[in-house]
C-alpha cells in the first residue's frame, strides 16, 4: 500500500460525503417507492405472443382501460406458460390458443366460462426451392408426411418451437395424426428450438427449413424472411381459435375476477368483434371474430359457446365503475392503507 | 442500413427526442437496480466487514458458499423469487409478483453475495498494523470501524460498482418476476430481449447502447468517489 495520501481531514470529508449521498439516495428512493405505491385497480392478462406482438391488444385494450378505469397489465408468453402461471393464480385471465390445454385448465377447475373470441390460421412455410415438394398441398398431414420422408433422406429440416406454445401444440397434434413422434434424438432433421415464433422464423430462414407458424406472425415478419414462402394453407386442421378464460374465483378469490369477466365480455361484444375484424396489418386481416358465430365456434372446439355468450351478456361490467370502488381507493390512499395487496378486496365492496 | 449503424443512430434519436417510453424504461432500470444495490449495500457491508474482522470456525467454508453464490445465475434467482411471490407461494398474500418491488427483491438476492464477497476481501486487505495503531491511540470501537472502512473505501466502492453492473445488465430474473409488462415492469434488458424477438434489431441495439451509457454515467460517479481524496 504505497498510495500517497492527502490530509486525513479531506478523507474524512469525502467519506462523510459518500455516506450522505448513499443515505440521501436511499431515502429518496424509498420515498419514491412509497409515493408510487398507490392502490389502483388493475388486472393481469396472460396471453400469447401472437396476439400481443401483432399489435391487436394495443389496439383494443386502451378502449377497455378508459371505459372501466382498470389498468390491463399484459404478460406475453406462450400458451403453455400462460396457462401454468394462471394455474398458480398469478394472473386474472388468459387469452390463449390450444384447445386441449384450455379444456384441461377448465376441467381441473382453474378456469371458468371459457369462450371463443376469434380465430386465424396456421400455415406451413418452407424454403422457396421446397425439397419436400409440398407447395400447394391443401392437406397439412400429407405435407408433414412428405417432410418426414425428405427429412429422412437428409434433404429437409423441420424446426419446432418446442416450447409448449399453442403453435407447438398444433404441430404435435399433426405429428400425432401421422404417428410420428419427432425429437432431436430420433430424427436428425427435426430441430427443437425452444424459442418464440419470431426467433424460430428467423432460424427457419437461416437454415432454409420448414416450420409451422400462425399467419399473423408470418405477416409481421415476412419482409425479413427472404428465403421462405407459404407452402401449405387452408386445411381445416390448421385453423387456430383463440379462447378467453377468467381464472376461477373460488380457487383464487384474491384475483380480480370481476375485471376478468368484464374483459372477456368486452372481447366478445359485437362492437369489439367488429373491431377485431377490421384490424389489419399490411392490408391483411389477421384475426376473424367468431364469438357470435356459434356454428363456427362449435366446429372450432367451443361446444358451449351459445350458453357462455348468453351468460356474459347477462353480466354487468358497469358494476366495476360504481362509486364505492373509487371512494374506497381514494380513502385508503389518503390513509395509506395497503389495500392494493389484494385487488379483489377492493372489488368486493362493489357487491355490498 | 447496417443494423449496427442503425442502432447508433436510433439510440441518439431516442435520447434526443425524449421518447417518454424509453425514458420510463431507463428510469425503471435505474430505480430497480439502484434500490437493490443501496439496500444490498446497507445489509451486506456490515456483514462483510464483520466476517472479515473476526476469526471463527467455518469461516473458509462460509466464504466458499458466499463466493459460490456470487455466481448465482439470475434466472435461478428469478425462478426462486417467482415461486416465493406467486399467489400459490408462501408470500402470495402480498401480491408482489409482476411489480417493480418483486424485481428489486430478485436483484437484491443477486447483489448481496457479491457485495459481501468483495467487502470481505477489501476489509481483509486493510493492514493489521493500522488497526493496532488506531487502537493504541485510544480509539473507540466506532472510530476503529470508521477508520477501517475508510481504508477499505476503494474495495467497498468496487463492490457497489460490480453489483450495480451485475444488476442493471441482468435479464433472467427481472423477466420472470417482472413479466416485461409495458410501462410497469419493462426495463432496458427485458426491452432488448423483446425487441430482438420482434426482429427490431436496430431498436434493440439502441437500447443496449443506452444501457451502456447509463452504466457509464453511474460508474463515472462511483469511480470519482472511489478515488477522491487519493492522489493518482
Amino acid at each position: 500500500m504505497t498510495v500517497a495520501r492527502v490530509k486525513p481531514e479531506t478523507r474524512l470529508t469525502v467519506s462523510i460525503t459518500i455516506l450522505v449521498v448513499l443515505v440521501a439516495g436511499g431515502v429518496l428512493a424509498v420515498s419514491y417507492e412509497y409515493y408510487h405505491w398507490r392502490p389502483m385497480q388493475y388486472m393481469i392478462l396472460a396471453t400469447t405472443t401472437s396476439t400481443y406482438d401483432s399489435g391487436l391488444l394495443d389496439y383494443l385494450i386502451p378502449v377497455f382501460e378508459s371505459k372501466y378505469n382498470i389498468q390491463v397489465r399484459i404478460l406475453s408468453k406462450g400458451t403453455g406458460e400462460s396457462i401454468e402461471i394462471a394455474k398458480r393464480g398469478d394472473v386474472d385471465v388468459v387469452l390463449v390458443h390450444a384447445k386441449t390445454l384450455e379444456e384441461a385448465f377448465v376441467n381441473e377447475g382453474y378456469g371458468v366460462h371459457r369462450v371463443g373470441v376469434m380465430y386465424n390460421d396456421f400455415i406451413v412455410i418452407g424454403p422457396k426451392n421446397d425439397p419436400a415438394g409440398i407447395k400447394g398441398i391443401t392437406n397439412a398431414t400429407t405435407a408433414f408426411h412428405k417432410i418426414v420422408e425428405t427429412g429422412n433422406q437428409g434433404r429437409a429440416i423441420f424446426i419446432s418451437r418446442a416450447d409448449r406454445s399453442g403453435t407447438n401444440a398444433k404441430e404435435l397434434e399433426i405429428w400425432t395424426k401421422i404417428n410420428v413422434k419427432p425429437s432431436n434424438k430420433t430424427y436428425s432433421w427435426y430441430l427443437e428450438a425452444g424459442a418464440g415464433m419470431g426467433t424460430v422464423l428467423r432460424m427457419t430462414n437461416e437454415k432454409q427449413a420448414y416450420t409451422l407458424t400462425d399467419r399473423g406472425t408470418w405477416v409481421a415478419f415476412r419482409d425479413q424472411l427472404k428465403n421462405l414462402e407459404v407452402l401449405v394453407e387452408k386445411d381445416i386442421i390448421l385453423l387456430n381459435p383463440y379462447g378467453v378464460i377468467p381464472v376461477n374465483p373460488q380457487k383464487y378469490p384474491q384475483r380480480n375476477y370481476k375485471a376478468a369477466v368484464a374483459f372477456a365480455k368486452f372481447l366478445i361484444s359485437e362492437e369489439r368483434q367488429r373491431l377485431i375484424a377490421d384490424f389489419k396489418k399490411e392490408g391483411e386481416t389477421l384475426f376473424f371474430p367468431m364469438a357470435r358465430d356459434f356454428g363456427k365456434a362449435t366446429q372450432l372446439g367451443f361446444p358451449n359457446q351459445a350458453q357462455e355468450v348468453a351468460w356474459y351478456d347477462t353480466q354487468d361490467p358497469l358494476a366495476l365503475q360504481s362509486t364505492p370502488f373509487v371512494t374506497i381507493a381514494e380513502l385508503s390512499a389518503f390513509h395509506n392503507l395497503e389495500v392494493n395487496f389484494s385487488p379483489s378486496l377492493i372489488c368486493s365492496w362493489d357487491g355490498m | 442500413m447496417n443494423p449496427i449503424l442503425e442502432g447508433l443512430v436510433k439510440a441518439l434519436w431516442l435520447l434526443v427526442s425524449l421518447d417518454p417510453e424509453v425514458y420510463s424504461i431507463m428510469f425503471l432500470s435505474l430505480r430497480v437496480s439502484g434500490i437493490a444495490v443501496i439496500i444490498g449495500a446497507a445489509l451486506s457491508i456490515p456483514c462483510g466487514a464483520t466476517i472479515a474482522l473476526r476469526d471463527f470456525r467455518g469461516k473458509r467454508f462460509l466464504m466458499s458458499i458466499i463466493n459460490t453464490l456470487m455466481g448465482l445465475p439470475p434466472v435461478v434467482v428469478g425462478l426462486l423469487v417467482y415461486l416465493l411471490l406467486s399467489t400459490s407461494g408462501p408470500l402470495g398474500p402480498f401480491q408482489l409478483l409482476y411489480t417493480p418491488t418483486a424485481m428489486i427483491i430478485a436483484q437484491l438476492i443477486m447483489v448481496v453475495p457479491i457485495i459481501i464477497g468483495v467487502t470481505v476481501s477489501a476489509v481483509s486487505a486493510v493492514d493489521k498494523g493500522i488497526r493496532e495503531k488506531v487502537l493504541s491511540m485510544g480509539a473507540t470501537g466506532w472510530q476503529l470501524t470508521v477508520t477501517i472502512l475508510r481504508e477499505a473505501k476503494i474495495g467497498l466502492l468496487t463492490a457497489l460498482i460490480v453489483s450495480f453492473g451485475a444488476a442493471i445488465s441482468e435479464v433472467g430474473a427481472v423477466m420472470i418476476v417482472g413479466g416485461n409488462i409495458r410501462w410497469i415492469t419493462r426495463v432496458l434488458t427485458t426491452a432488448i430481449v423483446f425487441e430482438t424477438e420482434l426482429g427490431e434489431f436496430g431498436i434493440a441495439l439502441a437500447l443496449g447502447i443506452i444501457l451502456l451509457l447509463l452504466a457509464f454515467i453511474i460508474n463515472w460517479v462511483l469511480t470519482q468517489l472511489q478515488w477522491s481524496g487519493l492522489r493518482r
